[in-house]
């Protein structure tokens, strides 16, 4: 592929730069909206289908809507599965892992007398819900990934999720071996090890920056 | 024949998905629509007390113990996209590339949002409902429905994407439905979507489902608002 992608969006939504940042041969660029006027640009610009970030432009294409710009990166780069069972199976476990990880993207964003109580909200749901269901695929297949034998797109967000969550709740993983060890040998993978260090375009965790940014930019 | 879909203890057809659900629109129904469109039959075993859901639950039936889920080709598929997606693409109704795959995508996320907005309504706190329908009338107008008739106007083809009949069409046709049920001024300034709509709706397999008496359901009441919160245990 030549050329970059151009993503712009605000530092929030991090799951494009996640797919974007292991797929070996996609190097993107990023445009970072600040202020509310660069929104507008882009909406007056007609860049923006439904006025909205995230926009990527990759391959003449300017897409928006993460899930279409997901799906778009994980068949250029064969991150799909091999069939339409794997790919279903991958769909699914994307939109269960997604809906948590959508909690831990509002959550900045709750009332900050909310917030203590979400985090309790998202620890539950992952415990009971979503981590269950990968521990079980894990331990059932033996394999290193949760689709076919290689990687996928669930594997990327799950991981994304994991590691997302484990910075507000260190041991969330404590009862979850196979996750544990997951976790371990799929974030030692050339390309997403060198996106989880130091100096890599992965966004940091929000701050109060981030919300403030945020409403300036978004806020009518 | 109706009954025959409907009561699934005689239904001898083999083979035909299977929609778990509630006896309401709700996050099935635009699978129910996307079934028909294609020409699928499909049989529906309906969640009536909290207890069937709790069995569906206790089954292993519910990969995240949540409905929608449809049986189907010896799977039992969750999550709404992940079904869609399926019979999209069984159906030959997502595009021949990935790059139609890709607008597909963005034009039905655009309609899903859409969407939520309206199937949210009736949850919607009393004070705070005409606010709501203000927002909702405002990004139908200037939002969703120009940059949809925009599409329409920039290839001047019949469908969304492709210059075929996709998953995108019989989303957007769908919810084109649900504004008409709200407000029918908001499509006035919108030829091709009218177009589209008339289109979509004079296919047969369409056509049969937008008849009385098809799996179709009707808005949701008050009835159907208290039977859904008690089923999924919401307060």
């Amino acid at each position: 592929m030549l050329g970059g992608t151009e993503g712009r969006r605000r530092r929030g939504r991090q799951r494009m730069r996640w797919l974007d940042g292991i797929t070996d041969s996609m190097d993107f660029d990023e445009e970072f909206l600040e202020t509310k006027e660069q929104l507008q640009k882009l909406q007056d610009g007609n860049h923006l289908l439904f006025q909205q970030v995230p926009m990527v432009e990759i391959d003449g294409m300017k897409l928006v809507q993460t899930r279409s710009i997901l799906h778009y990166i994980a068949d250029k780069h064969h991150l799909f599965g091999k069939d339409l069972k794997e790919r279903t199976l991958i769909d699914m476990y994307v939109e269960g892992t997604l809906d948590l990880l959508e909690l831990l993207i509002m959550h900045p964003f709750l009332k900050p007398d909310d917030q203590q109580k979400e985090v309790a909200n998202m620890a539950q749901k992952a415990i009971i819900r979503y981590f269950p269901v990968f521990e079980k695929v894990l331990r059932g297949h033996g394999q290193r990934f949760l689709v076919g034998n290689q990687l996928s797109l669930a594997d990327i967000i799950l991981l994304q999720t994991i590691l997302a969550l484990e910075e507000k709740i260190p041991n969330i993983l404590s009862a979850f071996p196979h996750l544990q060890e997951y976790t371990v040998k799929i974030s030692n993978i050339p390309t997403i090890k060198k996106f989880l260090e130091p100096g890599s375009k992965k966004k940091p965790p929000p701050d109060d920056i981030y919300v403030r940014t945020v409403y300036n930019i978004f806020m009518p | 024949m109706i009954k025959y879909y409907r009561n699934q203890e005689t239904a001898i057809m083999a083979g035909k998905p299977k929609l778990h659900y509630f006896n309401g629109r709700g996050r099935m129904e635009c699978i129910r629509w996307l079934l028909a469109a294609a020409g699928v039959e499909f049989e529906e075993k309906f969640i009536e007390q909290p207890e069937d859901l709790d069995k569906l639950r206790n089954d292993g039936s519910l990969m995240f113990q949540q409905v929608p889920m449809v049986e189907i080709d010896g799977m039992k598929l969750v999550q709404t996209r992940a079904i869609l997606n399926y019979i999209a693409t069984k159906y030959n109704l997502y595009g021949k590339d990935m790059k139609e795959r890709a607008l597909i995508d963005m034009y039905s996320e655009g309609v899903e949002d859409l969407g939520e907005m309206i199937m949210h309504l009736p949850l919607c706190p009393p004070d705070q409902k005409d606010a709501k329908i203000a927002q909702i009338k405002e990004r139908t107008t200037n939002r969703y429905f120009p940059a949809f008739e925009k599409v329409l106007k920039n290839h001047g083809q019949d469908y969304l994407v492709g210059n075929k009949l996709s998953k995108a069409d019989i989303h957007l046709v769908e919810l084109l439905y649900y504004v008409e049920e709200l407000d029918p001024s908001l499509l006035a300034n919108f030829p091709l979507l009218k177009g589209l709509k008339a289109r979509v709706s004079s296919l047969p397999a369409v056509k049969k489902f937008l008849q009385p008496g098809s799996q179709r359901k009707p808005p949701m009441d008050e009835k159907n608002l208290e039977e859904a919160k008690r089923i999924f245990r919401i307060k």
